[in-house]
């Protein structure tokens, strides 16, 4: 948006004070948004749908939650893009330690099954 | 058309975009120009609890995807017996509604703070204490009922013993964000009431004078122990 120019009209004090003002009806709306998108991940579990259209569908109301509530409840879609990328980026990089840890998933449970067979 | 970065006093025309970024991050100030000190310290805080909740999952995901015994299906362990039938998942659905009211209660008396009116912010802020205390209930309940099934951290009666243990570990790191989140809005909602942030008093232990985004800063941390049980949602009782 326009911040630039509306933080450069006010000394810095005042413009953290009245920044982070937006309508109610955004939050309410969001709130809304909210409760549809855990009514659909509700309803993927109680319709029993399975396999990667489960997978699809749970990742993506997810996704859209943790969006809306960062962006708009924790006002991330008004902060300086500084603080949006040190703040969002490192978890980024989390990613790289999952797909490492189901490489090692995956050998575990290989040679759990080699050696021991599926009985446990 | 660009103009340089100030370093003192008013700030001017800043930069966006990533010249802004590398502006931001260059200069000889503080890095984060529109975010005070205490919510960069409170995001970075949040930044850290992310990598803690992160590895939770992750030693989740490793410990069920490598195991030969079934995994119990969450979807009925967590049912409820209501009305004749069993219905899945319906606690952790209700758990769900209860923490996102919690948030949208927290998000509007972040916005009434900002307007300064008090009463009406506190109200909001206890209402939100109300249903996170809500929230740890009716986890004390699930984990009750639970404990009576014979779900331990070594063993359940359903598959892998794993599940008791990652589930009570992250279940239960949650409810404690979510408890000590509840006394922290006890704080701050005493603070509003009294009207601290209006006469500007100083803290107790930082002798600072506190102002209204205290509110926000707590919001961050509330709007955060929301976020987490989101993914919890989705990869410990969906998946």
């Amino acid at each position: 948006m326009s911040e630039t120019t509306a933080h450069a009209q006010g000394p810095t004090v005042q413009a953290q004070e009245h920044g982070q003002q937006h309508p109610i009806r955004l939050y309410l709306l969001v709130w809304g948004l909210l409760f549809v998108l855990s009514a659909f991940s509700y309803m993927v579990d109680y319709l029993g749908i399975q396999g990667y259209l489960r997978w699809t569908l749970i990742l993506l109301f997810m996704m859209l939650k943790a969006g809306l509530i960062v962006a708009v409840f924790m006002h991330m879609a008004w902060e300086r893009l500084a603080l949006v990328y040190a703040i969002l980026l490192p978890p980024l990089l989390v990613l790289v330690f999952v797909a490492l840890m189901v490489s090692e998933a995956d050998y575990t449970i290989f040679t759990r099954l080699a050696f021991f067979g599926a009985a446990p | 058309m660009a103009h340089p970065v100030q370093t003192h006093g008013e700030p001017g025309l800043r930069l966006a975009g990533l010249r802004g970024v590398a502006a931001d991050f260059s200069s000889d100030q503080r890095a984060f120009k529109t975010a005070s000190w205490g919510k960069a310290m409170m995001w970075i805080f949040l930044l850290s609890d992310t990598f803690v909740f992160g590895c939770f999952l992750i030693a989740y995901m490793t410990a069920r995807m490598s195991t030969p015994v079934p995994w119990p299906n969450p979807s009925e362990v967590f049912a409820l017996h209501i009305g004749g039938q069993d219905v899945p998942l319906i606690l952790i659905a209700i758990m769900t509604f209860v923490l996102i009211s919690s948030s949208g209660t927290m998000a509007m008396a972040v916005n009434f703070g900002y307007r300064r009116e008090r009463r009406m912010t506190a109200v909001l802020m206890l209402l939100t204490a109300l249903l996170g205390a809500t929230f740890v209930g009716m986890q004390a309940f699930e984990w009750t009922k639970l404990i009576t099934e014979g779900v331990r951290p070594w063993e359940n009666p359903w598959g892998a013993a794993q599940f008791g243990s990652t589930f009570f570990m992250i279940t239960g790191f949650h409810g404690t964000h979510v408890t000590i989140g509840v006394i922290f809005l006890l704080i701050i909602a005493r603070k509003v009431w009294r009207g601290d942030f209006d006469v500007e008093r100083r803290g107790f232990f930082t002798s600072r004078k506190g102002r209204y985004e205290a509110v926000e800063i707590m919001g961050l941390y509330w709007h955060f122990v929301d976020l987490v049980w989101v993914f919890i949602f989705a990869f410990f009782y969906l998946w």
